[in-house]
């Protein structure tokens, strides 16, 4: 595993400071070569994230191709999140986590009775997000839109074996990850309110989102 | 053997979609070893909801499809079963390849100079195949790759197993709803192989009894058993 110090950006200098509670969304444009900054303010929680070409929301962040040709299941510095067409959307340029999630997909109410029983079904969750994000963001985007998202701060070790499993996350309060925008980027993030395993400690928590402007 | 619905060979590079009913299981056989079959499934009644590569290996703490295995849609219902699987190994979290990536791993080999027996990348033609069902890219999710394993290090490492299938291989899937189902057999994306070498695969479409109660996928986890209760309330 991989982790970077960081390179001192000031926060007085950013163009955005949002504080994003557990169970809320966050959509923003990050234009090309501008920062953003995930910090995992009380620790363990999970970040569920999508990306979209801001000038073609089609082109969307693609988990299969990004990992295929980092050679890698696990995203850290210097993963490069690519786009359905094969060019990165955003860099990882800074992680003092040192590994983030992009397999074990986005929580739903569907999915949560799979997993949990009937008695989840009404439980938030994120892609209950995510289908509010995209139509409060209008221009088309629905469900057809929410496809394999990164999860930041989520630890999903696979198995030489073939087994998948969900550990305690190894991210820690104030442990963070720094993404630079390859070109102008669409980023639509959940903050996860699931309750039923590990992801988020049993205790979802805020995460604090920094913009910088290009230097 | 009841009588087959369908018995047929996907020709090597090849592209085949189809709706695939509730009652009855598709058998893709690899007739000369060393093939790839790019999957995709959607369920016929509603072609937004579609096969979930996390939420399959979630439910079932998997990193593969393999024997055993229900292939879940986003919407929480097991759209078909693997049955039935001489291999042991299917990837589904590498992707499938586009033309650039064909063209830079094994040259170009366009139409115009040799036909048919060109070397297409599979993007194209699984976006060609969807567009027949009104479908685009924003339908496009992570697929199956059947017959192929990539293997994972402890660190992470991805590296594709040669050697995973051989000749007569085999992989059954049982329809638990009515879904359509798009093939296409090109070399995967991770194949270390300097030859182009894309295989014939053998399908056969036959009538089977729906799951039983004790059905081993329906019982192989409580997830499946909710999995398959999902996909049973919306058939009345």
């Amino acid at each position: 595993m991989t982790t970077t110090s960081s390179i001192g950006l000031d926060a007085g200098a950013a163009r955005l400071v949002d504080d994003v509670p557990a169970g809320a969304g966050w959509t923003h444009l990050l234009r090309a070569g501008e920062i953003l900054r995930i910090v995992d303010l009380e620790g363990n929680q999970a970040v569920d994230t999508l990306f979209f070409d801001a000038h073609d929301y089609a082109n969307r962040y693609s988990a299969v191709d990004t990992l295929r040709a980092q050679g890698n299941a696990y995203l850290t510095t210097g993963s490069r999140l690519l786009a359905l067409d094969g060019q990165p959307l955003v860099t990882i340029v800074e992680d003092t986590c040192g590994r983030h999630d992009t397999l074990g997909g986005a929580c739903s109410q569907e999915s949560n009775v799979v997993r949990y029983g009937e008695h989840t079904r009404h439980m938030h969750a994120c892609r209950q997000t995510f289908l509010l994000e995209a139509l409060k963001w209008g221009d088309g985007l629905d469900k057809r839109d929410l496809t394999h998202n990164v999860n930041f701060f989520m630890n999903v070790p696979l198995t030489p074996e073939g087994g998948l499993t969900f550990e305690d996350g190894i991210s820690a309060p104030g442990k963070y990850v720094q993404l630079r925008a390859d070109r102008d980027t669409v980023v639509m993030i959940s903050n996860c309110p699931q309750l039923n395993n590990p992801c988020n400690g049993y205790d979802p928590t805020p995460v604090r989102l920094i913009i910088w402007t290009a230097a | 053997m009841s009588e087959p619905i369908l018995d047929a060979v996907l020709p090597p590079a090849a592209t085949w979609s189809r709706v695939c009913k509730r009652g009855t299981a598709l058998t893709l056989t690899d007739i000369e070893g060393g093939a790839n079959v790019a999957a995709l499934l959607y369920r016929a009644d509603d072609l937004r909801e579609r096969y979930c590569m996390p939420d399959t290996l979630k439910a079932q703490h998997v990193s593969r499809i393999a024997a055993g295995v229900a292939l879940y849609s986003d919407m929480g219902r097991v759209l078909a079963s693997v049955v039935s699987d001489s291999v042991g190994w299917h990837d589904t979290i590498t992707g499938h390849t586009t033309q650039a990536i064909v063209d830079a791993k094994w040259g170009r080999a366009s139409y115009q100079e040799f036909r048919n027996a060109w070397q297409p990348g599979a993007r194209d033609q699984l976006l060609v195949e969807l567009a027949k069902h009104g479908m685009d890219r924003r339908d496009l999710v992570a697929n199956i790759n059947f017959f192929s394993k990539v293997a994972v290090g402890p660190e992470g490492e991805l590296s594709f197993v040669p050697g995973n299938s051989a000749a007569g291989d085999h992989v059954t899937l049982r329809f638990e709803l009515d879904t359509l189902v798009l093939l296409c057999s090109v070399p995967h994306p991770l194949d270390p192989s300097p030859d182009w070498r894309p295989g014939a695969v053998g399908l056969r479409l036959e009538p089977v009894a729906a799951a039983a109660d004790d059905d081993a996928v329906r019982v192989a986890c409580d997830e499946n058993e909710r999995g398959f209760a999902n996909s049973e309330a919306v058939l009345a």
